[in-house]
């Protein structure tokens, strides 16, 4: 595979790098072999991020409609008409797959992880650049799997995002013939494509770090991203084949899952969880990376016990590999399974808890700059705290039997997928905006954009832990035959919370207004407006192919070197040597 | 906590709700905590000029107390909870107290059959009783169920109960409830099954001895005069 390394990567000694990138060989290209045919990383990550943020208009568009229909059940939706039983759980079901799947993944992982290893590490690409591109157009084939699924007669996939057998294995029960293959297909594609990626991130780290930079040297989003990586590759294995399985049991009538011939649908469950679960922290822990680099650089500080963020990191990750069952709970598995993963679950909020306080820590003794990356850090840590907070009501096996399936769930993972997926994504976009298109977004109207996202979050899900906890359970498109589900003051509950989605839907309108605005016309920006210490900001905004024209950098100290009492600015580049004389 | 808002109906409803509520109190006064911290820091370490940060590498001993502390308390406090639910786990889903009697419960697209015992607290026997999307028991017994399903997964789900168990097809699954509390509760399917997933609303009535009783004698002549037994457990899979 070493020979689809078209860049010459050649950092085995630091003097090699001077003249190391004359030879990339500069010559003109025409546009569609320059954004659609590129092995550039930036150019790969922009494709997955553009490509995530239209999912994302997807994604949104359907939990508009459904919680329209909640709000005011039967009524016609604006855009949609009436959303029949089948419509609705073909929405809940695209909003979900499309969120997590082709939203969060390719944005934190593929977008900000081809975007920022190569940068972060010093290096003038990805170490395998064909592989990457190869990524991205396998990750568009499956988008395009997705959305053809949409069209075809039945309609699209209503079994929800976690697919469930017998009813996603049988077209008598789920009613959608081609749409359920079609998005079992798409699935283990857009698998396939990071999967791809992932070798990738793991080896540019191995081997392309610039000359100096020791393994703690590395920026923590690049860690995060890389640990990300791993889970996601060990975890992801399993459920291919379960794909694989269904997509047997639905076309030529296998029974892996189908009890009447000897199959055992709880397999699957075990399948889509063991996968399932690490996949939480194979977006938490981009998220969580992002946050350790925004409030280090617009809090001037120093990060809080980098070795022990880190470890806790690595814990978390390969703890996330026994929770699983946690899912499962009621699920049919023996009972005494359960004591087992309700002990893991709770083990695994010691170090996830562990890294919020280490980034709390951080704030001690900081000089905060409240710029709009770091307003959306911040509140990352707020919001998710929530979301972690939450989770020991149902890790803990006994109060599960009640929350189980109820809207109680539903906010609580909204409490963490939200804030990995959207605000950490803000916080990245905001904060390495200058570095991707040299130039600034508008602050006020990114202020204006956080406040409304934020406070529309906050009163979509506030709502629907109190619904929760009344006993309102999920995927019902209408409450109204449930005397329980009606009771005094839920309906309003359920209005508030679809019109809190309503403001934060019409906020997103202000960012992607600000985002493409800036793009173009948008001040310029220096190589390093946010004076930080990390070596993206030493290429120029934006990077060249090839991300360093004057050589690559000398990596002298790490990434966090903050208001060091040795020097005179509040901040100490990793590139710059030490000064004369000094021990470094 | 949770009972006022849902009626608390069954023999181990008590025991969750107190649970959640231990839950809430634990949870609930970290959180405040936490936040309280992280807002007052966000606060006083704005930035003002003339003021550098603090240069803190966290990796000193002294410093590190300030997580590890933390740290130790979320690992004691995740104990206490870690006990109380698996005590309330075992207690509802683990251990079975002797039953009084069995229903058996059978789920499909998209309807609930119940096949109560009948008269003689047996199940298939000549005067069991089906019923669709109605579940009549009687105070204060203990019931075991056996729940399986025709087609898809679903999900007996009984709010006031705090009961909720997966039925999954090929499988019998049993468990236990002792309801406390007379009156007409939702039976839920919580797990999406199709569809009619939203259609699927069942009802348990709790009466007392004398109306269960009465209840089974409007029906259980019927059945015996009609000439044939009501279905039982072969008839249903």
């Amino acid at each position: 595979m070493s020979s689809t390394a078209e860049h010459g990567h050649s950092h085995g000694g630091g003097d090699a790098h001077a003249h190391g990138h004359d030879d990339h060989g500069h010559h003109e290209q025409g546009w569609f072999l320059k954004y659609f045919w590129s092995t550039d990383h930036k150019i790969i990550g922009m494709q997955y991020l553009f490509t995530g943020m239209f999912m994302a208009l997807i994604g949104g568009f359907a939990v508009y409609v459904f919680r329209m229909q909640l709000a005011f059940p039967g009524m016609p939706v604006p855009g949609w008409g009436r959303v029949t039983a089948s419509d609705y759980n073909s929405l809940v079901t695209t909003h979900g797959s499309v969120m997590i799947f082709w939203v969060a993944m390719p944005v934190l992982i593929a977008a900000l992880g081809n975007y920022l290893i190569p940068l972060m590490v010093g290096c003038d690409d990805m170490v395998f650049p064909r592989i990457n591109r190869l990524s991205y157009q396998i990750f568009l084939i499956s988008v395009i799997v997705l959305i053809v699924s949409f069209l075809v007669q039945g309609g699209a996939f209503g079994g929800a995002w976690t697919a469930y057998p017998p009813l996603s294995a049988k077209s008598a029960y789920n009613l959608t013939p081609l749409g359920s293959t079609l998005w079992v297909a798409a699935v283990a594609l857009e698998f396939v494509a990071f999967l791809l990626g992932g070798i990738n991130f793991v080896t540019t780290l191995m081997n392309s770090r610039a000359p100096g930079m020791k393994m703690f040297d590395v920026p923590m989003v690049v860690w995060m991203i890389i640990i990300a990586s791993v889970l996601f590759m060990a975890s992801v294995g399993p459920l291919v084949a379960g794909a694989v399985m269904l997509m047997f049991d639905q076309q030529i009538g296998t029974g892996f899952f189908d009890p009447a011939k000897g199959g055992d649908p709880i397999l699957w469950q075990h399948l889509f969880w063991f996968f399932g679960h690490p996949e939480v922290y194979v977006v938490l822990l981009p998220a969580m990376g992002i946050t350790a680099e925004v409030i280090t650089v617009h809090g001037r500080k120093k990060l809080f016990a980098y070795k022990t963020v880190l470890y806790t990191a690595i814990a978390t990750g390969i703890i996330s590999f026994f929770v699983w069952a946690h899912h499962q709970f009621v699920a049919g598995i023996d009972p005494r399974m359960a004591n087992i993963f309700t002990v893991t679950t709770l083990i695994i909020s010691i170090p996830v808890a562990e890294m919020v306080f280490v980034y709390i820590a951080t704030l001690y003794g900081a000089s905060i700059r409240l710029t709009t990356p770091m307003l959306w850090a911040l509140s990352f840590i707020g919001e998710f705290l929530m979301g972690g907070v939450t989770g020991i009501f149902l890790g803990a096996s006994g109060a599960d039997i009640y929350f189980h399936d109820t809207y109680f769930v539903l906010a609580h993972f909204h409490y963490t997928f939200f804030p990995i997926a959207f605000i950490g994504t803000f916080a990245a976009l905001t904060h390495w905006f200058p570095k991707m298109y040299g130039r600034m977004m508008n602050e006020a109207w990114g202020k204006v954009h956080f406040w409304f996202t934020i406070v529309g979050f906050n009163f979509i899900f506030i709502p629907l832990f109190l619904l929760g906890a009344r006993g309102d359970h999920r995927r019902i498109y209408d409450p109204t035959h449930f005397p329980e589900l009606m009771r005094a003051g839920m309906q309003d509950m359920r209005v508030i919370a679809t019109i809190s989605l309503l403001v934060l839907l019409a906020a997103q309108v202000v960012f992607l207004v600000n985002f493409f605005y800036s793009i173009f016309w948008g001040p310029k920006a220096s190589k390093n407006p946010w004076e930080a210490n990390t070596l993206e900001w030493v290429a120029p905004s934006p990077p060249p192919h090839g991300n360093f024209p004057e050589g690559l950098p000398n990596v002298y100290r790490g990434p966090y070197e903050y208001a060091h009492p040795d020097r005179k600015e509040d901040y100490w580049p990793q590139n710059v040597p030490p000064p004369e004389g000094a021990a470094s | 906590m949770i009972s006022r808002y849902l009626e608390s109906a069954s023999s181990f409803s008590g025991d969750i709700d107190d649970l959640v509520l231990w839950i809430t109190l634990i949870t609930g006064f970290w959180f405040l905590l936490a936040q309280g911290i992280f807002i007052g820091l966000v606060l006083k370490f704005n930035q003002r000029p003339g003021v550098r940060a603090k240069y803190v590498s966290g990796e000193d001993p002294k410093e590190k107390r300030w997580v590890a502390w933390p740290h130790y308390a979320t690992l004691i406090f995740d104990v206490i909870i870690l006990v109380a639910a698996i005590r309330v786990w075992t207690n509802v889903k683990i251990e079975q107290p002797p039953l009084d009697e069995t229903v058996r419960v059978v789920a499909q697209q998209w309807a609930w059959t119940f096949i109560h015992p009948g008269p003689d607290g047996k199940l298939d026997t000549a005067d069991d009783i089906r019923t669709v999307d109605e579940l009549h028991v009687e105070k204060g017994k203990t019931y075991g169920f056996e729940l399986t399903s025709r087609d898809v997964l679903h999900s007996f789900s009984v709010p006031v109960f705090r009961l909720k168990q997966d039925v999954i097809p090929g499988r019998i699954i049993k468990g236990w409830f002792k309801p406390t509390m007379l009156g007409q509760f939702d039976i839920q399917c919580t797990e999406i099954c199709g569809i009619g997933h939203a259609l699927m609303p069942g009802r348990i009535l709790v009466e007392d001895h004398d109306a269960h009783e009465s209840w089974m004698k409007a029906l259980v002549p019927v059945a015996a005069a009609g000439g044939t037994p009501a279905p039982t457990t072969g008839g249903t899979k």
